[in-house]
C-alpha cells in the first residue's frame, strides 16, 4: 500500500542522517516511538518528539534502555508501528529484548547510531564495531535483519524499508548507522506519499478460535493479530507453540528455533540488497558498507588511475549475508578487500564465506575517525603487485 | 444426582493449560480468583482487558488467563505495559508482577511508572522470595528469613511497597493478604475502574520454600497467621505500614486519589502549546486490505 501523506515530509530537504532516520519512520507509518539519550542517536528521537505531535503519533522518553526497548514491543502489540534508538550502551542494554522481540515475533525496528566502544568509549566519534553484536548480540540462536546505510538520503530510504521488512517477516530489524553517516548533513529528497510503497502489517483474516498466531503461511512467517480484538491470545518468550502456549521441550524447541531461523535464511533473496560497481572482470573488489564505504570509493578511484582492475561491493544488508554472491566474486576475484571501522567483524564473515577460495584483506581501523583512502589503496595494490 | 455446573472461574482461564504451575497452598492462585471476581463485578468489556507479566511464579499469571496476555521478559512488565497502553489507550492494562520481579530487577520501572502516572493497574503478589528458581533473598525478605541466598538469615532492609509506590506518585494504593479474599476482590474491582497508576500488594504465602524453609508450617497455618495479625487501617499514612518478620500486617487502602495520567498530561500540554495543529494519536485500526 501507499504511505499516509501525513507523515511524509514531500520535497528536497538538507538533513542530517539521524533526522533522515526520523523521517524515514514517520513516512513508514510510524506512530509510536519510546527512546532514552544517547550521543549520537538522540537527534533521532528529537525530531520524533518535535513531528509527532503534529502527525497522531505519540513519543515517550523511557527511564532506560531496558525501558524503550520493550515498549515498543508493546507498542506493536497495542497495532502500533514502533522505533527505538540507541548507540553502543544503550544497545548492549537492548540485547534481551532484541531477543524477545525475535523470539515472539515482533515487528519492531531499532536504530543503532555506532560509536567507538568498548564500554562508552568514544561518544561523540565513529566506529561500526557494533555489526557481530546486531547478529550475536541475544543469548540463543535466532535471525534478525539489519541494514548499513552510507548516506542521510539512505537513512531515509532504509528506515523506511526497514519498517516493511520488520512487517513483511515479523521480525526485528536493526537500521545500523555510524556516528559519521548519523551526523553528516547532505540532501536528502523525500518522494510523494504516493511513491512510498508501505508493507501493511499481516493481519489475519481469521476469526478468534481458529487463529493460530504463530502458525506460519508459507513463507515461514505467522499472521498477527493486535491486543484488544477478541482474541484473547497470549504472547510468551517462552518456547512456545503454535497457539503461542509454552511448550518447553526438545521437539518445540527444535520447530520453532529452526522456523525462526529458516524464515530470513531462507527468504534470504528476497531480503538481500547491495551494491555492485565494476566486479566484472575485476581482480580485486572492496566489500564495504556504511560511511566506509564512501572513503573506499576514493581508493577505488586511485587505484583505477593505477590501472588496478578493482571493483566495489557495497553491503547494504548486512543481516542476512549474502553469502552466495560473495562466494561466487571469490571464484573470480584474487582477493576482497574489506575495510571496517572495527578490529575484525564483517571481514571474518567474508572469510569464512569464501573459505578460501581467495584471499580476503580485512583494513582494519579501532575507530574515532575514518580510513584514509591511502590505507585501503595500500591493500588494494598489495594484491596487484 | 445433581447437574454438574461449570466453576464460575473457568470462563476467565485458559482451562486447557490447567493444570497450573503452582505449588499446593501457593497464594497466586488465590489472588487470580479474587482478581476474576473484580473482572465479573466491574463490568468491563474483557476484549479490551489486557494482562501482562514479567518472570517468575507470578510471571506465570498472563498465561493462565483467558485474555489477552503478554509473558514479557523479568522485570520488564510495566515498560511492556507501558508501550501498549500508550500504543493502544483504549486497552484497560494490568501488570501481574511477584516482589522480586517488580522491585528488584524491575524497581526502576516501578517508580517511573508511578511517577509518570502510566495508566496501569499494578498487582504485586509479595511472597518474600524468589519461588521459580528456589527461594532467593529478595528486596522485601524481612531479617531474619532464611532464604538459599541467605542461609545465616536475610540482613538488608526491605522495601516498604506501598510506601515506594505512593511516594513515587500512585493514585491508588492498597494491600492486602490472600486471606482477606473478599476485601482483596473489592480492591481490585475498584482499583479497575479508575484511571493512574494503581498499586495493590497482595501478601501471599509459598508454602514449598519461603514457609517451609523458615519452619512456617503450611498454607493454611499461614492463613490464620494473617488473619491474627493484620490490622485494617484505610488511610493509614504508608510510612507505618512497613513488614517485619512475623509482625503487625497493616492492610487497607491507603492512598485513593486522581492526578492526570501520562496521556492526559501529555495530550493537555500538546493542546496547549500547539493549539490546532496538535493531532492526538488515533487508535490503531488495521490497514485496509490491498
Amino acid at each position: 500500500m501507499k504511505a499516509d501523506p501525513k507523515g511524509v515530509l514531500t520535497g528536497s530537504h538538507y538533513l542530517d542522517g539521524d533526522h533522515a532516520c526520523s523521517e524515514g519512520a514517520l513516512a513508514a507509518g510510524c506512530r509510536f516511538a519510546a527512546g532514552y539519550p544517547i550521543t549520537p542517536s538522540t537527534e533521532v528521537v528529537e525530531r520524533i518528539a518535535a513531528r509527532f505531535p503534529l502527525v497522531g503519533g505519540t513519543f515517550i522518553q523511557l527511564e532506560d534502555e531496558l525501558a524503550a526497548s520493550i515498549a515498543v514491543i508493546g507498542g506493536v502489540w497495542g497495532g502500533a508501528k514502533a522505533l527505538t534508538v540507541t548507540s553502543g550502551p544503550g544497545f548492549s542494554l537492548m540485547m534481551e529484548h532484541i531477543g524477545f522481540a525475535a523470539m515472539t515475533e515482533t515487528p519492531v525496528v531499532y536504530i543503532d547510531v555506532q560509536r567507538g566502544g568498548p564500554s562508552t568509549g568514544l561518544p561523540t566519534l565513529a566506529a561500526q564495531a557494533d555489526m557481530m553484536q546486531a547478529r550475536w548480540g541475544s543469548h540463543g540462536d535466532y535471525r534478525l535483519i539489519a541494514l548499513c546505510p552510507n548516506s542521510p538520503q539512505e537513512c531515509f530510504d532504509l528506515t523506511l524499508e526497514a519498517f516493511n521488512l520488520a512487517e513483511q517477516y515479523r521480525v526485528p530489524v536493526v537500521v545500523m548507522l555510524d556516528e559519521v553517516v548519523g551526523h553528516m548533513t547532505e540532501k536528502v529528497v523525500i518522494p510523494p506519499a504516493e511513491q512510498l510503497e508501505v508493507t501493511p502489517r499481516r493481519w489475519t483474516d481469521k476469526p478468534p478460535g481458529e487463529f493460530l498466531p504463530f502458525a506460519p503461511r508459507e513463507d515461514l512467517v505467522p499472521d498477527l493479530c493486535m491486543f484488544g480484538e477478541g482474541y484473547r491470545f497470549h504472547v510468551t518468550g517462552l518456547t512456545h507453540d503454535e497457539r503461542g502456549y509454552p511448550a518447553m521441550n526438545a521437539p518445540t524447541q527444535e520447530r520453532l528455533v529452526r522456523r525462526l531461523v529458516d524464515k530470513i535464511e531462507k527468504n534470504a533473496d528476497k531480503i538481500l540488497r547491495w551494491e555492485e560497481k565494476d566486479t566484472e572482470g575485476a581482480e580485486v573488489v572492496i566489500v564495504s558498507y556504511g560511511i566506509t564505504s564512501r572513503v573506499a570509493q576514493r581508493a577505488v578511484e586511485m587505484a583505477r588511475e593505477k590501472g588496478v582492475k578493482v571493483g566495489s561491493f557495497r553491503l547494504i544488508t548486512a543481516w542476512p549475508f549474502p553469502h552466495k554472491r560473495i562466494a561466487e566474486l571469490s571464484r573470480s576475484v584474487k582477493s576482497l578487500v574489506v575495510p571496517e571501522l572495527n578490529l575484525g567483524q564483517m571481514s571474518l564473515e567474508v572469510e569464512r564465506t569464501v573459505a578460501g577460495r581467495c584471499r580476503t584483506i580485512p583494513v582494519l581501523h579501532a575507530g574515532g575517525a575514518v580510513h584514509r583512502p591511502e590505507a585501503i589503496l595500500e591493500a588494494i595494490m598489495e594484491v596487484a603487485r | 444426582m445433581s447437574e454438574q455446573r461449570e466453576h464460575p472461574v473457568n470462563k476467565f482461564l485458559r482451562m486447557d493449560r490447567m493444570p497450573s504451575i503452582w505449588c499446593p497452598g501457593c497464594g497466586i492462585g488465590t489472588t487470580v480468583n479474587c482478581f476474576t471476581r473484580a473482572l465479573t463485578e466491574c463490568d468491563k468489556d474483557l476484549d479490551k482487558v489486557a494482562v501482562v507479566s514479567g518472570i517468575g511464579c507470578t510471571g506465570r499469571v498472563a498465561g493462565y488467563l483467558n485474555l489477552d496476555s503478554f509473558h514479557t521478559t523479568h522485570g520488564r512488565a510495566l515498560p511492556f505495559a507501558t508501550g501498549l497502553k500508550v500504543a493502544n489507550p483504549e486497552l484497560d492494562v494490568v501488570v501481574y508482577s511477584g516482589d522480586g520481579d517488580l522491585s528488584a530487577i524491575g524497581g526502576n520501572h516501578f517508580i517511573h511508572a508511578a511517577r509518570r502516572n502510566s495508566d496501569i493497574l499494578c498487582i504485586c503478589v509479595n511472597n518474600f522470595t524468589y519461588g521459580m528458581t528456589g527461594g532467593q533473598v529478595t528486596p522485601t525478605t524481612p531479617e531474619p528469613a532464611i532464604a538459599s541466598t541467605t542461609p545465616y538469615g536475610a540482613f538488608e532492609p526491605t522495601f516498604n511497597l506501598p510506601h515506594l509506590a505512593a511516594s513515587s506518585g500512585a493514585t491508588y494504593v492498597a494491600r492486602w493478604t490472600t486471606f482477606h479474599v473478599r476485601q482483596l476482590a473489592r480492591s481490585m474491582r475498584d482499583a479497575l475502574s479508575k484511571k493512574g497508576f494503581r498499586f495493590i500488594e497482595v501478601i501471599a504465602p509459598c508454602p514449598t520454600l519461603y514457609l517451609r524453609r523458615n519452619r512456617l508450617g503450611e498454607a493454611l497455618h499461614e492463613m490464620r497467621f494473617y488473619k491474627e495479625k493484620s490490622v485494617i487501617k484505610h488511610g493509614a499514612d504508608t510510612r507505618e505500614a512497613a513488614l517485619d518478620y512475623r509482625g503487625q500486617i497493616v492492610v487497607g487502602t491507603f492512598v485513593d486519589t486522581r492526578r492526570p495520567t501520562w496521556l492526559e498530561a501529555m495530550n493537555k500540554r500538546m493542546s496547549t502549546v500547539l493549539g490546532e495543529k496538535f493531532v492526538p494519536y488515533a487508535l490503531p485500526t488495521r490497514e485496509p486490505k490491498v
